[in-house]
């Protein structure tokens, strides 16, 4: 244990705080629409809809985020031409975009996941109750079934965010310097890796506990007992 | 009954102390990710100048040595817990690295240089100075310096991590650049093909068989080669400060190796150029 690298490390992590806030708000908000997006299409009777919605979620729950980060990032630098002549290698060219777009795909296809299970879960008689007073489809899902289905999948949502918050450490790994990408360059700095990781390990602690707080307060909020 | 007890207890004592002892095996680890001085072939065994030395020296030394891989990151640390005995993964003998650690003498060096795209508008950037040492800075060199670091101003560089050429880049480079830090050199040379980063910065023994080869035929080495200051002294083993014993064993090894013309021969092998450190 050595005092000033701890010293050295708390500052130095801190400042990439943000780095990895930014990286899970954003790839969970993005993820959050494309999740709804894949819950609908899994839901639909159409094949041409919920085919491609399973295929999805098949493979980014069934293949190692670092895989898929790994293939975004080094595998779209193999098809740079290509990927120019469509105007779209300026934002591949960027780690931030393939850790954003990785952290997006594979957040999206787990909450699509617990979205449905919560839409499945709002019982038929209340969708009955909303259809005899005239709702449409569109009041139903809005009115009824959106925000029963949410509430159902609050708590298993709020695990997907903690384990977001862990899944961001992938992104040091191509080349961005979150939480983790600091850790290990004080720890090849100093040839000591103990003490940054034990820094680097209680931010993470105290960023999911704060998560943890918000979001049992949420489920407090919303749960029937107490309104 | 005691006889044996005692014995028991002498070898309890030589294991905790985690001190290589005469006789044992020496476990010497590699990077195996580094060309030419060590990598996997495409038969999945390691190969390269240090794999070629290590066999030299152990026979030499009459050591019996054994030899495998881990990862570059963290090999300090693993070196220290005692999970290998010697470090032999083209690693740079310097200040900040001597006093975690000991070191043989230096079997190799290599000036570090940066590396372009053959297409990139720093392609046709040259300088005075063929090399710069930075120990002791002469007027030439020190212009060429100056020369190259605003060449390179605004510029995104990759460079491996815990690396002597990503101390270089901060001490000298740091606010003037971008650095991006990679685990591995192959990581960085896809980075570099595909434009993500402008400049890539590493050793000429690297560079040099690789421009030989279809993934480097692009690249193109610009500006002086750098020695010396933040490079340390050329290229040795690395053991744990209590084996010192066996690292002057090795020392001495690898003079008689470098005496006879046997470290050049290697390098030149692997390299192309000889390397070896007089």
């Amino acid at each position: 244990m050595d005092i000033d690298i701890i010293k050295e490390s708390i500052p130095a992590i801190a400042q990439a705080l943000p780095v990895t806030i930014a990286l899970v708000s954003i790839s969970l908000f993005f993820g959050f629409f494309l999740a709804v997006i894949v819950a609908l299409s899994r839901l639909s009777r159409h094949n041409f809809l919920n085919k491609p919605a399973y295929i999805f979620v098949y493979i980014f729950r069934s293949t190692p985020l670092l895989i898929q980060m790994f293939l975004i990032y080094y595998g779209s630098g193999q098809f740079r031409d290509e990927l120019d002549s469509i105007g779209l290698w300026q934002f591949f060219k960027e780690p931030w975009f393939c850790a954003i777009l990785s952290l997006t795909l594979n957040t999206g296809a787990y909450t699509s996941e617990i979205i449905r299970g919560g839409i499945q879960s709002v019982s038929l008689g209340l969708l009955e109750a909303g259809k005899a007073c005239g709702m449409s489809t569109i009041q139903l899902f809005r009115r009824i079934t959106f925000p029963l289905a949410m509430r159902q999948a609050l708590p298993g949502y709020g695990n997907e965010v903690i384990l977001m918050v862990k899944s961001t450490s992938l992104a040091s790994t191509i080349t961005i310097m979150d939480m983790t990408g600091v850790y290990k360059e004080i720890s090849s700095d100093y040839f000591s890796p103990f003490e940054p990781l034990i820094i680097a390990g209680a931010f993470y602690l105290a960023l999911n506990y704060i998560i943890t707080i918000a979001v049992s307060s949420a489920e407090k909020r919303l749960s029937l007992e107490t309104r | 009954m005691k006889k044996m007890l005692a014995t028991a207890a002498l070898t309890a004592v030589t294991l905790v102390s985690g001190a290589a002892q005469a006789g044992d095996i020496v476990r010497i680890a590699t990077e195996g990710a580094y060309p030419p001085w060590n990598a996997l072939n495409s038969a999945g065994t390691l190969e390269g100048f240090e794999i070629d030395l290590y066999k030299d020296l152990c026979l030499r030394a009459k050591l019996e040595c054994t030899m495998e891989q881990t990862p570059w990151e963290g090999i300090i640390p693993s070196l220290k817990a005692g999970k290998f005995d010697v470090i032999m993964a083209g690693m740079s003998i310097t200040d900040k690295r001597k006093k975690k650690i000991t070191f043989t003498r230096s079997y190799a060096a290599s000036p570090a240089v940066f590396v372009v795209d053959k297409k990139s508008a720093l392609a046709s950037f040259t300088v005075g100075a063929a090399k710069i040492s930075l120990a002791n800075l002469d007027e030439a060199e020190q212009k060429a310096l100056d020369a190259t670091i605003a060449a390179l101003k605004g510029k995104t560089i990759g460079v491996q991590k815990g690396t002597i050429h990503l101390n270089f880049l901060k001490e000298y480079l740091k606010s003037d650049i971008t650095i991006r830090t990679y685990a591995t050199q192959e990581q960085l040379d896809l980075d570099l093909q595909s434009g993500r980063v402008d400049v890539a910065f590493a050793a000429m023994s690297y560079w040099h068989p690789l421009f030989q080869k279809e993934e480097g035929k692009d690249f193109l080495a610009i500006g002086p080669g750098f020695s010396e200051g933040p490079f340390g002294a050329g290229v040795g083993l690395g053991l744990r400060k209590d084996d010192q014993a066996l690292a002057d064993k090795f020392s001495v090894a690898i003079n008689a190796a470098i005496a006879d013309g046997t470290v050049s021969k290697i390098a030149m092998k692997w390299f192309g150029f000889d390397a070896s450190t007089k």
